[in-house]
């Protein structure tokens, strides 16, 4: 008797249906967002200690008010400024360095007012909002804040350091990167942190107003 | 006998495509693999703002999410037009906050907790008052490494929008 020979099973609609589990995935899946601006909230202070004294020169106080406006008030003076200026302002207090002896500083290139912020060390921005404010106004006052320390950081990291020939914002990435070797890594560390040192983000937060 | 036996017409043979459901599937496995499912329904909008100065959140097991915005179309009868907060799948009070860090902290292994970092998704129309009232929690539980999650691009054009 001949040996009979199971029929084969036609695999070729098989194609098309991981085709369509495929295409299924690939449309219903969505790439979360897990980018955005890291910051850190200060702790609660409990203690009665009476805060040090900061000269109204070294304070850039910006307020937010409900209608989403920007007022700046520094250097004595109050003004209504748009937020397409504040990143330019910001970094000219910041690098103004027109502090004089042991306040000194050397590596801004500011004007050298001396209504204007010290050194990077005393400069101090803060900010405070309504509670009307809108949230996404917020945050493009917080990112250009962010974007004028990093201008500066960046400016003295190449200058620091110009052989590796990226900037702060790229050796952060680097350093925060799992793939970067470790050896890289410790490299890196000591070199952002001096930056870091040097021009510290001093940014401050009042508790918003309430508008009535 | 000839070694080079002509064949017999001049078809072309087909393409042997057994292997390609292989090809597919590998594929599928890929996706299915490397892409992340969304942990939480959203019930709110959440159109986030835009910011360039970004910073990439690396380690998703380490991050907490507090979604916050207006109630979607399907909710707004209920829950009403004002901006709420979303803590995993539902709605939540401010006040619930520190529970869900709780909860979240006893979830992790415990030499973690101090990286755990709270993303904020909040909607671009939402008012600072539930910010600030989110971050007031969030201090006094000790939470206070936050990211605010924005989406990529120029950030005062994307004011304007």
């Amino acid at each position: 008797m001949a040996k009979r020979s199971a029929p084969e099973v036609n695999a070729g609609s098989m194609a098309d249906i991981a085709f369509l589990l495929l295409i299924f995935f690939l449309v219903t899946t969505t790439i979360e967002t897990d980018s955005g601006l890291n910051r850190k909230l200060p702790p609660i202070d409990d203690s009665t200690e009476i805060p040090p004294i900061i000269r109204e020169k070294n304070i850039f106080q910006l307020n937010v008010n409900k209608n989403n406006d920007l007022f700046l008030k520094t250097g004595g003076e109050e003004k209504i400024i748009k937020i397409k200026d504040l990143r330019a302002a910001a970094v000219a207090f910041l690098d103004n360095g027109g502090g004089a002896g042991t306040d000194a500083c050397k590596r801004c290139q500011g004007k050298k007012n001396p209504r204007s912020s010290d050194n990077f060390d005393k400069a101090i921005i803060s900010l405070q909002n309504d509670r009307a404010t809108k949230y996404d106004t917020y945050i493009v006052v917080q990112n250009e804040i962010i974007a004028a320390y990093n201008e500066l950081r960046n400016r003295e990291f190449e200058k620091s350091y110009p052989n590796l020939g990226i900037n702060f914002v790229e050796a952060d990435k680097r350093y925060s990167d799992p793939r970067t070797s470790s050896a890289e890594k410790a490299n890196l560390k000591d070199k952002l942190e001096v930056i870091k040192i040097l021009i510290p983000q001093k940014f401050s937060e009042a508790e918003p107003k309430k508008s009535n | 006998m000839s070694k080079f036996k002509k064949k017999k017409g001049g078809e072309m043979p087909a393409v042997n495509t057994a292997s390609l459901p292989d090809i597919v599937f590998m594929l599928l496995f890929f996706f299915m693999v490397a892409t992340v499912m969304r942990q939480n329904t959203l019930m709110i909008d959440n159109n986030l703002p835009f910011a360039d100065q970004v910073e990439k959140l690396d380690k998703k097991d380490l991050v907490m999410y507090i979604y916050a915005g207006k109630p979607s179309s399907n909710y707004k009868s209920t829950y009403g037009t004002e901006a709420r907060i979303q803590l995993n799948d539902k709605f939540a009070e401010v006040s619930e906050i520190p529970a869900f860090i709780a909860a979240e902290r006893a979830s992790k292994r415990e030499e973690l907790i101090p990286f755990l970092t709270t993303a904020l998704k909040v909607d671009g129309d939402a008012n600072m008052g539930l910010v600030t009232d989110i971050k007031q929690e969030l201090r006094k539980v000790n939470a206070l490494k936050i990211n605010y999650t924005t989406k990529k691009g120029d950030a005062i054009q994307g004011l304007n929008k």
